[in-house]
């Protein structure tokens, strides 16, 4: 029996010549991730586990992106529990304010998460590395500790669904787009505890950023991985970043997949999800009705150099809407400045945008653009529960950067031929 | 292990923020005062309506969203002994199981509010004590026994110095 290319890095890492879904197994993990508000709950349990020392100084991840830069004392209080394990572990990638960035676009771009990789991190959406290759998935705090004592973590193998893509990807249709395309199919808990494994021609053309975004919003139909093979455009990414040696793996062609599921992307338009779950998707020409308060570009779905260049593309020369706040806030210090190199920031602030330093910041409600009673957002962000970006009574539109930058100009939800 | 209280009934996919919003999530890590907002936004109420080792009951992928452990810590500490669903979603039911706080996946649609119903984690049985039923739960794998039993990931590791598959 052939194995999918999630079980083959699963099997690799237990080292098992074969795994099957179901298989319980302990696992070696390369890269373990906390952010400031899960690594103090791991670092608490880790102390309380008596190891004296981290299984690998190299391998721990600590990236404070959520409420940072320190938004209050409580705020920096947690950084503060982070910093100072870095210090006395001698954490080689800990991320301080001034070289960080949101931890799911700054790992990939400096080449410390790769192909072939079994990373777990504790958060959510650590599930974007399987754009590269990569068995990528969330764990809680208590698993990162262990993690980060024994190098070590306990997965149950999942069963794969094959989601193909084929057709011509329209104009103004993106990843996002995709993505949100898949969960509106599926459902939220469409493919709980499965790894979902992205394919066909068009995830074939597809650039590096937008295959980020949708490995990024698997956890939203309950996945546990989101995985796309590596090829040409993954290696041409890895190239000049990657700081040690990977391995590429592949699907058998005679794989077991618990489904196949195909989509004919060629009559798709950008799509919107409506609160308070990431299912509720309607095509942006049905969502025009909706008049907006803010719309926020960003976040570990869409806060990479691709994402801003359209927004820029479309902002460009033109005026926000003055009943609308436009808040752009690049992923990483590295994307920032390309933006700045580009001319991107300079049109966002003549348009009248706000452009903020990296952070998770708003999308989790955090800081940085939080919503009063009745306000609606249009985000390129991956949850609209309730009460996710402010006030319970607020409400969050999911949407591709090109859909968010015609929202700003015209106040309401706009498709971008619009503007 | 048995255990037994009353059912609080909640829907389908009650997500990481219903069961510690976002406003307290991150205020502390004092769990006592976290679970003091435990399921606020569904039942402003909840709290003060919970007996020590009550259950929440749910329909479908119960725990969606976020990684963040202090969701089931502050189920946990609000005095809640185990959360029954039709489904979970998965990082939910492994920081259950990391922390120690047991996950029973059964048809829920059996439990109706204020239900009085004792658990067999081994045997792997539900009774409801009030409606004379008793209801098939999905066994957990050996493992996760084991780690619940132990308390959680890390009682578990400090008794064996690793993880116990065997």
């Amino acid at each position: 029996m052939g194995m999918t290319i999630t079980q083959k890095i699963l099997a690799k890492h237990a080292g098992k010549d074969y795994v099957e879904p179901g298989e319980l197994i302990n696992c070696k993990v390369d890269v373990v991730l906390g952010n400031d508000v899960t690594s103090p709950v791991a670092i608490a349990e880790f102390e309380k586990l008596g190891v004296e020392k981290v299984f690998d100084r190299d391998r721990i991840m600590l990236v404070p992106d959520h409420f940072t830069p320190n938004k209050d004392i409580k705020s920096a209080e947690q950084c503060k529990i982070v910093r100072e394990f870095a210090r006395k572990h001698g954490i080689t990638n800990y991320f301080e304010i001034g070289k960080m960035g949101i931890e799911h676009c700054l790992l990939p771009e400096q080449g410390l998460v790769l192909p072939g990789d079994v990373v777990i991190g504790a958060d959510s959406h650590t599930c974007t590395y399987g754009a590269l290759g990569a068995f990528a998935t969330g764990v809680g705090s208590t698993d990162m500790a262990a993690a980060m004592a024994t190098g070590e973590a306990w997965f149950k193998v999942p069963e794969t669904i094959k989601f193909v893509y084929y057709g011509k990807l329209p104009e103004w249709v993106s990843g996002k787009d995709l993505i949100l395309h898949t969960i509106g199919d599926i459902g939220v808990d469409g493919a709980r505890y499965m790894a979902m494994e992205f394919t066909g021609e068009v995830i074939r053309n597809l650039s590096m950023d937008n295959r980020f975004t949708m490995a990024n919003m698997a956890i939203e139909a309950g996945g546990k991985n989101g995985i796309i093979e590596p090829d040409e455009i993954t290696l041409s990414y890895v190239k000049g970043r990657a700081k040690r040696d990977f391995v590429l793996y592949k699907s058998d062609e005679d794989a077991p997949y618990f489904e196949i599921r195909e989509y004919d992307v060629s009559k798709l338009e950008p799509l919107v999800a409506f609160p308070h779950l990431p299912e509720n998707v309607r095509p942006v020409s049905e969502a025009t009705h909706v008049l907006i308060d803010q719309v926020v570009i960003g976040s570990c779905t869409n806060g990479r150099i691709e994402d801003l260049e359209i927004a820029a593309r479309i902002m460009q020369g033109k005026k926000v809407h003055p009943e609308v706040r436009v808040i752009i806030i690049p992923g990483t210090q590295e994307i920032y400045l390309e933006a700045m190199k580009r001319g991107y920031i300079q049109i966002f602030i003549e348009a009248g945008a706000a452009v903020s330093t990296p952070t998770c910041g708003p999308c989790l409600g955090g800081h940085m653009g939080i919503l009063a009673k009745g306000e609606k957002a249009l985000a390129t962000t991956n949850r609209n529960f309730v009460g996710r970006m402010g006030h319970p009574e607020s409400e969050v539109y999911l949407a591709s950067p090109a859909v968010a930058a015609a929202s700003a100009l015209k106040g309401r939800i706009t498709p971008p031929w619009e503007v | 292990m048995e255990l037994r209280g009353k059912a609080h009934k909640f829907g389908d996919d009650v997500n990481t923020d219903y069961i510690i919003s976002g406003r307290y999530k991150f205020k502390t890590l004092d769990m006592k005062e976290l679970a003091r907002h435990v399921m606020e936004d569904l039942d402003p109420d909840f709290y003060s309506k919970i007996t020590p080792g009550d259950f929440i009951v749910a329909g479908r992928n119960f725990g969606c969203g976020s990684s963040r452990e202090q969701a089931p810590l502050a189920i946990i500490h609000a005095g809640i002994s185990a959360v029954v669903a039709k489904s979970f979603a998965r990082i939910f039911y492994r920081n259950c199981i990391n922390t120690g706080l047991p996950v029973i996946e059964c048809d829920t649609d059996q439990i109706d509010p204020g239900d009085e119903l004792a658990i067999d984690l081994e045997k792997g049985v539900l009774h409801n004590l009030t409606k004379g039923i008793d209801l098939k739960i999905t066994p957990l794998p050996k493992v996760m026994l084991k780690i619940l039993s132990d308390g959680g990931l890390v009682e578990h590791f400090k008794k064996y110095g690793t993880f116990n598959f065997d």
